[in-house]
Parts: C-alpha cells; structure tokens; sequence
C-alpha cells in the first residue's frame, strides 16, 4: 500500500510544532499501523532526517503506551483498538491519514506524538487504591464477592490508561479515567472503607491537575480502546453525591 | 572449545539454611538482622523497574518506611510488561480438594524446571504463594469468581491440578495495577520517589558494595547519578535479544548487563522460554510477536495435516487426514504438555513441512470440539478476548477457522545470579523476578512468572534486604566521590561514541539481525556447529555495529533510537555469553535443547552427572572469554528424574 | 386589578421586569501544568481526607449537579408554562382567566403577587445557576482543550451533546427578546397589559414573520437542549444501569418532543387562524 502522512512534528515543549507531510510506500496490509511508522522512520534515519518520536510499548494493547489521533479519532478508525492493534488493512491504498498528539492542557506534548500523562498517576495518588499494607491479610475466600459484582469490578478495571478518554473529550475530561477506577474499588467489599474519601479526592485530583468537566457526551467510550461504559460516569456521579452529602 | 570460556571456583549459596526444607525461611527470617522503624527512613534504596517484582518491592519497602527511589522507563510505573502477562498466577491454595499443597506446588515447579533450581527458594516460593492471593484480593484484585462468590482456579500448563488464579485474560495486568497502585499510595505518602522516563545505564561501585545507579532522563536526555544504601533490580528479563519475541519493545537487558561488567555473576543465560502459542509472523516488517495465553491449550487441540505439503484449508482436511501429534506422543497430558516439549514438537512438525500458514511457520489450535461440547457462549466467556485479539491482528474469525500459532521466546529463566536472600555477588546489589535466575530453574511452569514476582516483591525481598541494611551503616557516599564520578563519565563517553559513529545503518537493522541469528543458533534448538558459528557471527555484527550503526539527533533531548543503541548494544555481548552458556551446557534440559543430547526417539536428554549446577559467569573483559562459576545443585526433597509426559 | 399576566414567570408586565446578567466568571480555574508536581517528600502522608468544602463546592461534579437541578426546575417551569399557553386553544376566556389566578395563588395566606414573585424569585436563581455553571465549566474545558485538531473529527457521541453551549446561548438570547416582547410589551407594537389573548394573537401577526421565525428556532434549539439535557442531568445526578439510560434517552425525547409540540402549536394555531 502507498499512503499520505501529515504528522505533528514538534521538537519539544517549547517549539510551535507543525503538520509535514510524508509518503510511504510499499506497506503491508498486515502490518500494524506503528509498524508502519517504523518503516518511515527508518527510511528517515538513513535519509539524515529526524525520526517520528511516539509512545509505544508491549504492541498488544495492553499496556496503554501508544495513541495518537489517526484522522482526528483517538487509536483510530477501529473501535475498541489501541494504535498498536490497529492494522494497516482497514485504511485504503492512496489513503491521506492525518496523525497527531492526544490534545489536552493536563497532557501536555514532550516532543512530536509523545505526551506527558503523568496527570493520570496523580489521579491514582489521589485514592486510586485500596488501603492494604502488605503482611498478613486475611484469607482470600474470607470474602466472598457475589460473580456479578467481581466481573462488573474486573470490567471497570480493564481501563490501560491510555488517555484516549481525554484526547477525544471536547472538554478535555479524565471522567471515564477516574470513574473506571472509582467503579473498580468501588464495587469491591473491600474497597468500601474508602469509597468516600477515594471519589472526593480523586475528583479534586483531576480537577487540580487541569482536566475539564463531563458534559455526557459519550465520545470517550466510543474511542476507549477497553470498552468502558459510559454509565460508569453515573456511578461515579451517584458515589459523589452520597459522599458530599455525608450520608 | 574451551577457549571459549575459561573455569573460576565453584560458588555456594551461604544464605539458605540447612535442615528441613519447610522451616528453612522460617529460619532465615529469624536469623535476619532487623532494621529499627525509626531508622528506617534514613535509609534510601534504589528500585529499577516497576513491573510485579520491582513494583510491588517499592511499595513494600516504603510501607516499611524505607526511603525508596523508583525507576521506570515508561511514562507510567503502570505499563511495566508484566501487565501483559495473561493466563494466571499459581497458589497452593488447594481450594479445589484436588490433592495440592505447597509441597506438591515445590514439586512441580522443581519437576517442571528439569532439576536445575534451587530447592530452598522454590520451597519458598511455593510457602509464599499462598500469601500472595490474600494480599492481592485484599487490594482489590477482581480475580475471576464461582457463582458462590469464591475465588476460581484452573489447571494451567502442565499442571494437574486446578491451582492457578486468574482475571479473565489478563491476571498479570489486574496483579500490576494491584501493586502500582500500592506504589502510587506510598508516592503520595512521600515515601517513594517515581522517576519515570528514566533509565538505568550504569551501577555505581564504592568499596566493592553497589551504592548507586547513573540514570538518564529520556526527556530531556540529563544525566543523574543517584546514589543509595542498596540497589534492587527488578528490570526484567532479555528475550528482546531475538528482536521478535513476546517482550515489550522497550524491554532491555541494560540494568542488568550493567551490573554483570562490574561484577555480578549472569546466571544460566542459555535458559530461554520458548512459549508455543503465538501468533505466527506475518512479514518482515514484524516488530513483535504476540502471545495468546497457553490456557488456550485446555480446550484447543493442536493439529497439523498427517502429509507434508498439504496447502488445503483447514476445513477441507478431513479428520483421518489431521495429525493430532501432541495427543498422539503425550497421551497422558496430551495438549498440555509443558511449554517447552509444546513448542519443540511445533518446530518439528513444521521442519518436516507439515506447518500451515504463511512460510510454513504454524500449527493449527482448533477450538471446533470444544465449541460443540461447551457451545460458543462458554468458549466466549473463557477466551473471548484472545479470540477479539486473535481475530484483530490475523483478521480471521478462530469461532470459524482454527488458530494458527507457533512459538515465539517469551520468558528468559536466566538471569543474575543470587542467593536465597536475593542479592547477587555484589554486596547490596539485590535482583528480583525475570532479572534474577533463581526460582524456574531450566524451565518455568505457566502462571509461576507472577506468582515469583510478587513473592520477591511482596514478601522475599522485604525480609531479607533488612539483614543487609541492618548490617551497616554503610559510608556516605555523595556525587563528588571518584567511583560515581567515574560511573558517570563512562556513560557519557559512551552516549557520544554512539552519536558519534554517523554511519550507515540503523539500530533496529542490526538489533533484527542479531536476532535472527540467534533464533536461528541458539533458538528452540542448539547444536555446537551452530553456537559457534554463531558467536563468531555475532561478534562479527558486533564490529559492525559500533563502525557503521546511525543514531540520530543529540544526547539532551528526547532521542529513541539514542536509547535503543544502548540496548542493542548490550543485547550483542548478552548474545555471545548466551551462546557461549548453551554451548558449555552440552545437555538437553528444560529451555536448552541440545541437538546432541537426546534420546533415539527426539525427547531431551539431561546429562545430571556432569551438568547438574547453576552456571555463573562472571565478566572477563569485552571480547574477552568469561570465567564459568559453578554452583552445585542438591535434590534432597525431589529426586531427579528423566520427564515424561508420555 | 386588570389581569395583566399569564404563565409564571415573564408573561407579566408587573414592576420590576427580573433581568439575567452575565455573571463573572470563575477564573482561578486550576491551571494543569503549573500544577503538576513531582510527588516527593514535600508531600504530607495521609493528607488526603474526605475534604467536603471549600474546594469540592467548586468541583466541577458539584457544578454539573447544580446545572443538573436547575436544569430540571427550569424544564419543570417550561411544562407549566406549556401547559398555560395551551389554554388558548379552550378560548379567550380561559386564557385570561388563568393569568389572573396566577397573580392571586397563595391569597389569603399571602399578599396578592407574592407567591408569584417567590416562584419568580426561584426561578431566576435557576436561570443564574444554570448559566454560571455552565460558564465556569466552558471555561475550564477550553483551558482543559486549549489546542484544536488539525483533523477536526467527525462527531461521534451525541451531535445534541454536542450543541448545549451555542443551543443554550440561543436560548438565553430568547428569553430576554420574549420577556420584552411579552412581559414589557417593550418591542411589542400593540401590547395591552390587560389583554393577553390578544397580545398573543397580534405576537404573531403574518407581518411580523421573523418574530415567529425567531421563536420557532428558540423553541427548536430548547428541543435539542432539553434531549441531551434531561438525559445528561439524570446521569449527573448519579443514574448508571443501562436499563436507566435507555429509560432516560426516551423520556429525554419524549419530554423535548411534547415540549416542542406543544410550544408550536400556539403561532401554528394563530398563522392557520385556529385561534383569533
């Protein structure tokens, strides 16, 4: 496959940063969307240019590593697919792909697609924890959990943190982020202690850390890359108000 | 043959005690000198890596009240590799009344590692397992559940019975999200200091003892050096030597390299974990392989057509015309054989041009019975989301058309070498999980990779890092002093020459080369024409590379291939010493198979008379031929036998 | 006293006409970068505690549940009024009628016009709430986004979700022209405080076509506010199952559908001549 690249390129914080265009050629359908920006980079390497700097890790998606916007949607045209997974035989021969950073105030760009998302580890400082030192807990069947609620909690915690949520919010919000979490321990027993204190704080954390309010409008579940409902954000909401209100 | 390593004294481990097996860390944490809480803060400890070992050691340690200093090269101590780890986590639980306990937990793991661990600590490790589950349900860990609310186990790879804990498919993410965010509550707490985006490229040596790490920030490309009481590696293992592995792209035997040019022994590295179900390569532009969890193996049955050069659809060989050759050879544990027997077999029928798919390279994992027996929904619910994964990366639907796998390295069982309290020759260097050699012996077991990580970091290393810290105090050491100043300028230097070369030829072209060449020669199967081919290609490469390698850009900014040069660089001197080991090693056991060594009907053949010991190098020089340290292997508990899974 | 008023609020032309200003805007919003800070010893173990105050109040969850529950007063009001505008179609009589007891609810107990103003009184600081929050929480999610795509994407949530902001100033604008026009009588050509029927009737005259164009479009832009609206309010206020959010799009539609319905019907009625 030959394709049309306009990628952010932008030297580092400080630098303006702009779109450049780049042709690729020669592209397997198989290949991985990065794999594919592998190949671009090596060709720029040898031809004296600076290479594409993107996030990237494991490349199985589960990590969280990777996202860019691809054509102005996070991770891409695929749902429920990280750029990693994201393979080069859903775009067409001849196509024009525009790629660029996740855009958020509390992410802000490190150099051309690479971002700092450290906002989300302070979300998770904030109360993202069940309060358990290590040493002798109690014996594993001590509680049990009824099947629904453990799978409801492990759907909730499938979040990888990629910051897709925020890259494609209008208002640049961490809800389905911080809800994720908040729905995890939330729906444990033994996240019941600090379920309160756990939603306040982490509400103040993103909000300190310079992330937007929710207006509902459901584009961070249509990227997330895990499928992490929307009614999470309700949850979260419902787990709010009882804490605020005292009761 | 000789002249390729050179033979030191043996070596011994001083740290575990005699006597009865089961009371042994019972002993040795009584014996272990303790730290005053009040002291406690005053002490710092460096942590490398933030995977399950590293990142459950750091939030341990800063509970305990230790002032400790994390490292990670990701942007988050949340993305470290263990989070793709699938399948599950080992406990000696016996929730299932299946006959285990953690003598038979011991057992196996010791079995399993083709009698070439250490007896003690995997007795511990089994002790420890149990722990673990209670720790992680009480941090919240939503591990798969019965209806009646108590937790699920399933029998996992080469097991037989049902022990193995799990979060659907992703038991090692839920585990490391479980530890992160005990780490991310004691960084709040200020007791642990996160440095992300940061990379270990050398250790600091003052008097003989490990006191400090030179890192730099990817970032903005600055060079620390930090110094510490102790150090504790958890960086994790060195598949990444094979390019194409199961490995995160980022992961690097640096930490670790590092730390064996100043002294620490490298341990066994010829013992590589070939996993047998991944999905096969598609192209040269592949930068990784993908695992699918083995527990796929539970209810998939592997096949290849019985004649060669059969090019038909899966769906149009007729079932007499199907080779079911693990359950054909293995009837007793038929799929289930262990990873490596799994994996050799695959190899086998593919070299014999039975494979299936693109070049040949795979093996059918047919899922068809099972969806008749169970119905899709019950298949679904087990393997849904490696079938989505399976089905995103091939773009075939495995509801419809069998699987195609084939092996991939995936785990490395070598390491750098250290006692039963977990520290390496060097004194205050301790290593943890895939870094460390010490618990899997020629082979690891499915779903035991967790279960060491955690027991190191959770439980292992806590205890015993008390007895060294307690033994100081140790003298200050601040930046100025010569030995860090030293440790320092060598890593500049170093990052300039690679700038400096300007040549020809990228990293990632030589890093691919060096991998196939040891898939080739020190891959699923070894031979003492090929190592030694290999070691002279390799060095060779080696050459090459440090003439005619490119690296873009400059030191002080964010510079990706900068940080790959490094990497590669040490995977080339890792290569040789892996060559090098299993060329010693002239028997077949656990991850080593040695052509030369093996039965009239292809199964491996240990030779424990002349190999039963923990091969310890130690580095002699770049280039130089390393000094081989023998550790001998006592069985008093399980007594070595040829495996058969026939 | 001339009957002089209908509906609740601002069908009245009594004294003292309730203005909406534009309230300042919150900007000590948290900057982001600024104030990301490496966790080290600097920061104080335990320090996290349930912090109910100061800096919750300015949460933006507790913004969103106050536009939540104004919101709710407001459409609450929009049904009353509909359904006091419908009283048209029983006749003149009626009509007028119903803006009389409005002045007089609460007599004896209260002095004539009282509860109205309380009622006036309500929903003004709704109208406020509603529009401050909703101010703050734009600006926070512009710092939030400083930086557009170059790709702009095509919408993929909810387009209604989409249009609160500009749907909500449209509306803003409205009330304060139809307060004018309907309370005052200001931009009103022949306005008669004691005939409301017939202030209705001559509002929308075939010659003044825009004043009816402008309506329509005020009318159209609360259909589409109130859709995503009424649905976003109920998921603030804490609704989760997925039983309750389709239960809460229907009635969402449903709600703005008889809204829209309903507020049309009057100038659809005056323009065919079904009422004169």
């Amino acid at each position: 496959m030959n394709l049309k690249l306009r990628v952010w390129r932008q030297k580092g914080p400080e630098d303006k940063g702009r779109m450049v265009t780049y042709e690729v050629t020669d592209i397997s359908p198989d290949a991985s969307f990065l794999e594919m920006l592998d190949v671009l980079n090596e060709r720029l390497i040898l031809e004296g240019d600076e290479p594409i700097a993107f996030d990237h890790d494991c490349r199985e998606g589960i990590c969280g590593m990777c996202g860019m916007m691809i054509n102005g949607v996070a991770h891409g045209p695929e749902r429920a697919t990280t750029t990693c997974q994201l393979h080069m035989r859903h775009f067409k021969d001849g196509d024009s792909i525009d790629i660029e950073p996740w855009r958020a105030a509390a992410f802000p760009v490190i150099k051309d697609l690479v971002v700092n998302r450290g906002a989300f580890d302070e979300i998770i400082q904030a109360g993202g924890y069940i309060t358990a030192p290590t040493g002798t807990a109690p014996d594993a069947h001590a509680t049990p959990i009824p099947k629904a609620d453990a799978d409801a909690a492990f759907e909730a915690a499938t979040c990888i943190g990629c910051g897709a949520c925020v890259a494609a919010c209008p208002n640049g919000s961490s809800m389905l982020f911080t809800a994720a979490k908040v729905a995890h321990l939330g729906l444990m027993p033994q996240g019941q202690p600090e379920r309160s204190s756990r939603v306040i704080s982490m509400i103040e954390a993103q909000d300190e850390a310079g992330f937007g309010g929710c207006t509902n409008a459901g584009e961070c579940t249509t990227v997330c890359p895990k499928g992490i409902p929307l009614n999470l954000i309700g949850r979260l909401n419902a787990d709010y108000i009882k804490a605020v209100s005292g009761r | 043959m000789t002249s390729f390593w050179t033979e030191g004294d043996a070596i011994a481990d001083t740290a575990a005690p005699d006597g009865p097996v089961e009371t042994r860390w019972e002993r040795r944490q009584f014996s272990a000198k303790l730290v005053n809480p009040a002291n406690r803060r005053k002490l710092t400890v460096i942590v490398v890596g933030t995977g399950l070992a590293g990142g459950s050691a750091a939030a341990t340690l800063g509970e305990a009240g230790y002032h400790v200093k994390s490292y990670c090269y990701q942007d988050s101590p949340r993305r470290a590799h263990s989070i793709a780890a699938q399948g599950g986590i080992n406990a000696a639980k016996n929730y299932r009344n299946d006959g285990d306990s953690i003598y038979r937990l011991f057992y196996d793991t010791v079995k399993g590692g083709d009698f070439r661990a250490r007896e003690s600590n995997v007795y511990r490790l089994a002790q420890v397992s149990v722990n673990i589950i209670d720790q992680c349900v009480a941090q919240g860990v939503p591990f798969a559940r019965e209806y009646g609310g108590l937790l699920d186990n399933r029998s996992f790879g080469g097991t037989q019975v049902s022990r193995t804990f799990y979060a659907r498919g992703q038991t090692g993410q839920q585990l490391l999200l479980g530890a992160y965010q005990a780490l991310e509550r004691q960084i709040a707490a200020g007791n642990v200091e996160m440095h992300e985006r940061h990379e270990m490229l050398e250790l600091i040596m003052v008097d003989g003892k490990a006191r400090g790490i030179v890192v730099r920030d990817l970032v903005t490309g600055e060079i620390s050096t930090e110094v510490a009481d102790a150090v504790v590696l958890a960086s994790g293992g060195y598949g990444n030597v094979f390019f194409l592995s199961t490995n995160a792209k980022g992961c690097n035997v640096t930490a670790t390299w590092r730390a064996h040019r100043k002294g620490a022994y490298f341990a066994n590295p010829c013992y590589t974990q070939i996993h047998p179900t991944c999905i096969p390569e598609s192209g040269s532009h592949q930068s990784k392989l993908t695992l699918m969890s083995e527990s796929l193996r539970n209810d998939g049955r592997v096949w290849v057509p019985k004649k060669a050069g059969d090019h038909r659809e899966a769906a149009d060989i007729p079932e007499d015309e199907r080779d079911y050759y693990l359950e054909r050879i293995y009837p007793a544990f038929g799929n289930l054989v262990p990873r490596d027997i799994a994996s050799r077999a695959a190899k086998n029928v593919c070299d014999e041009g039975r494979g299936v798919g693109p070049g040949g390279l795979g093996v059918y994992l047919d899922f068809a019975d099972a969806i008749t027996r169970l119905g899709q929904p019950a298949v679904e619910a087990k393997y849904g989301n490696l079938f989505e994964m399976y089905a995103r990366i091939t773009g075939e639907d495995p509801y419809v058309t069998p699987m195609r796998i084939y092996p991939a390295v995936h785990y490395t069982m070598g390491g750098l070498w250290v006692d039963y309290d977990l520290q390496s020759n060097i004194p205050g260097l301790f290593v943890i999980g895939e870094a460390n050699f010490s618990d899997h012996g020629a082979n690891r077991l499915g779903a035991s990779a967790l279960m060491q990580g955690l027991a190191d970091g959770y439980f292992v290393l806590p205890n015993t890092l008390g007895n060294y810290l307690a033994s100081g105090p140790y003298q200050k050491v601040d930046a100025n002093h010569p030995s860090v100043v030293e440790a320092r300028a060598q890593v500049e230097e170093r990052l300039q020459k690679f700038l400096s070369i300007n040549g020809d030829r990228t990293v990632d072209s030589f890093h691919r080369e060096l991998g196939h060449i040891m898939w080739e020669y020190c891959g699923m199967e070894r031979t003492e024409e090929g190592l030694t081919k290999a070691i002279g290609l390799i060095q060779a490469l080696r050459e090459e590379f440090w003439t005619r390698v490119k690296v873009p850009g400059v030191g002080a900014e964010l510079n990706q291939n900068l940080e790959r040069a490094g990497r590669v660089a040490d995977f080339f001197e890792l290569a040789e010493l892996m060559c090098v080991d299993a060329l010693h090693r002239a028997e077949s056991c656990g991850g080593h198979f040695r052509g030369e060594s093996q039965t009239e009907d292809g199964e491996a053949l240990r030779h424990d008379d002349e190999f039963s010991y923990v091969a310890a190098w130690e580095f002699a020089g770049t280039g130089a031929a390393p000094t081989l340290h023998k550790e001998d292997l006592n069985f008093e508990y399980v007594h070595p036998t040829q495996r058969s899974y026939k | 006293m001339a009957i002089e008023s209908i509906g609740f609020m601002h069908w009245t032309n009594s004294d003292g006409v309730p203005t909406v200003k534009f309230v300042a805007v919150d900007t000590s919003a948290p900057a982001g970068k600024a104030a990301r800070q490496k966790a080290g010893p600097g920061r104080p173990a335990g320090a996290r505690k349930p912090a109910v105050g100061r800096s919750s109040a300015r949460s933006t969850v507790v913004l969103k549940i106050i536009m939540a529950v104004s919101g709710i007063v407001l459409v609450g009001f929009l049904f009353a009024h509909m359904a006091g505008n419908l009283k048209i179609f029983v006749g003149q009589e009626s009509f007028d009628h119903y803006a009389h007891w409005l002045r007089e609810i609460g007599e004896p107990a209260l002095p004539p016009v009282w509860a109205l103003w309380i009622m006036r009184v309500g929903l003004l600081v709704s109208v406020i709430a509603h529009i401050v929050s909703a101010a703050v929480l734009t600006v926070r999610a512009r710092k939030a986004r400083p930086v557009r795509y170059a790709h702009r994407p095509k919408v993929q949530g909810s387009y209604a979700a989409r249009t609160m902001r500009w749907g909500g100033v449209i509306v803003f604008l409205f009330i304060i022209w139809h307060l004018l026009d309907m309370t005052t009588g200001t931009v009103h050509p022949e306005f008669d405080p004691a005939k409301p029927y017939a202030n209705v009737i001559s509002a929308f005259a075939p010659e003044r076509w825009y004043v009816t164009a402008f309506y329509v479009l005020a009318i159209l832009a609360i259909g589409f506010h109130l859709r995503h609206g009424i649905f976003s309010a109920v998921r603030t206020l804490g609704q989760q199952s997925a039983r309750g959010e389709r239960i809460a799009k229907t009635i969402a539609l449903v709600l703005s559908v008889i809204l829209v319905a309903g507020f049309l019907s009057v100038p659809f009625a005056v323009l065919t001549g079904l009422v004169s």
